[in-house]
């Protein structure tokens, strides 16, 4: 066979490509060999400590000022802080080999990734030399720390959720206490709905709908006792009867209003993290939230007759009842981190240290990660933030799973229930069983054959 | 020997010719380089790299791993969502940029007939399209809202329905395409200066033959400003193609955005999948959901149906663009 110089410039090419490619394929890999840690805690720490996390303003100054108690006890550590930097931040610059010594993210839902890809340093060895009582963490936090029996990151603060329910309007509708149970709620959020006189809503009891503030699937999950997956690691939505029977509440609620009403009044509501927020401004009754909407109360609205309550539950589990979704921010020691022992130091400050997590907890108003915290004379609690730390406390109360696929999984539920509350799913037994092969479909996405 | 001087000598003559050819080469080349350099590592090296990742799988955090055709296999049987971002965004192309088109060519049409104030119109109608992209759909988003916008109250005063625009799935598109009519003033501009460099004789010719104003249009502006037409479109099929910013934007406001964790909405195109576009799906997969390697097989699939558009349309302007070579 001839090589005709036209071939050949071609093969060249076709080389040149090729060459670029794998180019392309080495500068894609990323990895480096996780920091060992010494034989025993250096009994002086030094250097430079970079410390990333997603905290802003208020929330900001409590983290600056734990790092400066830090700062204050290991003085020959420098911790130079970055505040703002989201998970999207994070990830990009670990894969881009930039060492951050620590990161806090606020995301349990990637910590699978974080963990499985090692793009956060498995902390066992660091937690084992220094003999830290895991014990000391609750068993619901522990499972979101932690992936595939790979520990990355230890707590750092968790939110929990309840019901926040309106005093002044329970009253005027003739209720004393917030509803148990979602047959209690639906007829509560009925009678506390006003409509105009053309009517168009004007205050909601309830707002079911998902995709409002924080109505979403996960958070509303524990109180139906629902379960994500089997114990295959496959989709248990489809065979969770939890799953039905909460999207079957939420309709018959939805079809109350009516699905157009409801959307019409929702859009003209304030957004959720602004002064304008419905529940602070009275034009929602009762609604579903984390422990931090007291601190935005008492800023925004410190008027505000308002209760707390453990979120109701169906009524075929009241024994669920107490319990509620729990999630909470994560830190750990990125791939590369040029001074781990440091770094650690700073995780074990940050996530163990009884005075440090119940100073954070009173500055930022979230709930406290480790027993010795929770029961500490030190927090600062009334009763509305009580609740969050029994519902916390509650042997109960769940979490979203982690999977290395991250939040995927809640994303495809998500998308199924925006068509389920519009009317436009018929079967809502195939629907779940559709979304089931969905998920199962995406774990699976770019598996190795 | 005369013979052997001669050949000596026509090969030095040849090999000095080849030698300046070689240098006159290497000058090329060297004036080429930067560019060469600019195309090879901001597009050859990419596209190549995206090619390889989309045979992968690429959580951006661990090295990728070979997958064959997996990512291919799940795009075109197992993913419902990239059916439906493609109808949006096919939707798109279809009806806003000719909408848009349309519309630009009417408001500059219009401007050149204004006899006073043509400065002020040309401003008013162009200034629209210095607002920077989330700004205005902000603002669109807010005239819309359902319950409180100024647009269903004043709709809402005349006894007018009052529709959900942005919140109802079978309006936000069209919704979109209002945005893009407002937003018009990118291509008025260069339509107005075509339209202006009609000669003007070529209109009294026109007359002076007795033709109404659609032919006038149809036969002598159109062929004239038919380049300009040919440039909006292939722009504005590749510009739908990549709609991101309005759409997400536009989902995000309209939502209220409620978070599943990680600050994301859990709402991608809201209401109902109607605004998720192509461009986001692949955004949502490989920077969300860290499916790298499949929103490269995303990307490949994106520019092969670009490119296979542009060529069509290139094709087709041999046949339609007056003055192209082998044209009419």
């Amino acid at each position: 066979m001839t090589t005709t110089p036209r071939r050949r410039r071609r093969l060249a090419m076709l080389a040149a490509a090729a060459g670029l490619s794998m180019l392309a394929s080495a500068c894609s890999s990323t990895g480096s060999t996780p920091s060992a840690p010494s034989s025993s805690a250096p009994t002086k720490l030094t250097g430079t400590v970079t410390f990333w996390h997603f905290f802003t303003d208020r929330e900001a100054k409590g983290i600056a000022a734990a790092v400066d108690k830090f700062v204050a006890a290991n003085p020959g550590v420098k911790v130079e802080v970055k505040s703002g930097q989201d998970d999207d931040k994070t990830i990009q610059a670990i894969a881009a080999g930039q060492p951050i010594d620590v990161v806090l993210s606020y995301s349990t839902d990637q910590i699978g990734k974080f963990c499985s890809t090692g793009a956060w340093q498995d902390l066992t060895p660091y937690i084992t030399r220094d003999a830290v009582d895991l014990n000391e963490i609750p068993t619901v936090v522990r499972d979101y720390t932690q992936f595939d029996g790979k520990r990355c990151s230890m707590p750092a603060l968790s939110d929990t959720y309840g019901l926040y329910y309106n005093k002044k309007l329970l009253a005027a509708a003739g209720y004393s206490s917030p509803p148990k149970t979602m047959t209690e709620l639906t007829d509560m959020a009925k009678k506390l709905t006003v409509l105009d006189g053309k009517g168009a809503i004007t205050t909601a009891g309830f707002v079911p709908t998902f995709g409002f503030y924080e109505n979403a699937p996960a958070h509303f999950a524990p109180s139906f006792g629902a379960t994500w997956f089997k114990a295959d690691g496959t989709s248990n939505i489809g065979s969770d009867p939890g799953w039905a029977s909460m999207m079957t509440w939420q309709k018959n609620l939805v079809d109350f209003y009516g699905y157009d009403k409801i959307t019409r009044f929702t859009a003209g509501l304030g957004q959720e993290f602004s002064a304008d927020n419905a529940f602070e401004k009275g034009k929602v009754a009762m609604m579903i939230d984390g422990e931090y909407r007291n601190a935005f109360i008492k800023a925004e609205a410190p008027a505000l007759e308002y209760g707390t309550a453990p979120f109701p539950t169906d009524a075929a589990k009241t024994d669920l009842y107490g319990s509620g979704y729990v999630t909470g921010n994560v830190i750990g020691m990125g791939r590369g981190a040029q001074n781990p022992e440091a770094a650690w130091a700073l995780i074990k400050f940050l996530s163990t240290d009884t005075d440090t997590v119940v100073g954070l907890a009173n500055a930022i108003k979230n709930v406290p990660t480790t027993t010795p915290a929770l029961t500490s004379p030190n927090l600062v609690k009334d009763a509305n933030y009580q609740t969050f730390l029994d519902v916390f406390a509650n042997a109960n109360s769940s979490t979203t799973p982690t999977t290395s696929s991250g939040k995927a999984y809640q994303d495809t539920l998500g998308t199924f229930t925006e068509q389920w509350q519009a009317g436009k799913i018929p079967d809502l037994s195939a629907g779940l069983t559709t979304v089931d092969t969905q998920i199962n479909d995406q774990l699976s996405l770019g598996k190795a054959p | 020997m005369t013979l052997v001087a001669e050949t000596r000598g026509a090969g030095v003559a040849h090999s000095a010719l080849r030698g300046r050819r070689r240098r006159n080469r290497l000058t090329v080349l060297a004036f080429l380089t930067p560019w060469l350099l600019g195309v090879t590592i901001f597009f050859v090296y990419p596209l190549l790299d995206t090619l390889y990742l989309s045979f992968t799988r690429y959580d951006l955090l661990s090295p990728p791993k070979w997958v064959g055709l997996n990512n291919y296999v799940f795009m075109f049987t197992k993913d419902p969502q990239v059916v439906k971002a493609a109808f949006n965004t096919l939707w798109l192309v279809v009806v806003l940029v000719p909408a848009r088109m349309l519309f630009g060519l009417a408001v500059a049409t219009l401007v050149t007939r204004l006899k006073s104030g043509l400065g002020i119109f040309r401003t008013v109608f162009y200034l629209p399209a210095l607002v920077p992209p989330v700004a205005g759909v902000l603002a669109f988003v807010f005239l819309f809202n359902p319950a409180t916008g100024p647009v269903n109250q004043f709709l809402g005063a005349l006894g007018l329905p009052q529709p959900l625009w942005f919140n109802d799935p079978t309006l936000s598109k069209p919704s979109l395409v209002l945005l893009g009519l407002w937003g018009v003033g990118d291509l008025m501009i260069i339509f107005l200066a075509s339209l202006l460099d009609v000669p003007r004789e070529q209109y009294e010719a026109a007359a002076l033959d007795g033709v109404n104003p659609w032919q006038r249009f149809r036969y002598v502006t159109i062929p004239t400003i038919s380049p300009v037409l040919m440039f909006a479109a292939i722009t504005g099929v590749i510009a739908a193609l990549q709609y991101f910013t309005e759409a997400v934007v536009a989902a995000s406001v309209a939502s209220g955005q409620a978070t599943t964790g990680g600050g994301n909405s859990s709402l991608l195109g809201y209401p109902e999948g109607s605004t998720l576009t192509y461009a986001q799906w692949l955004y949502n997969m490989g920077f969300k959901n860290y499916y790298l390697g499949y929103a490269s097989a995303l990307a490949v699939v994106m520019f092969l149906i670009s490119l296979a558009v542009t060529l069509v349309l290139l094709r087709r302007a041999r046949s339609l663009v007056y003055g192209v070579e082998g044209t009419r």
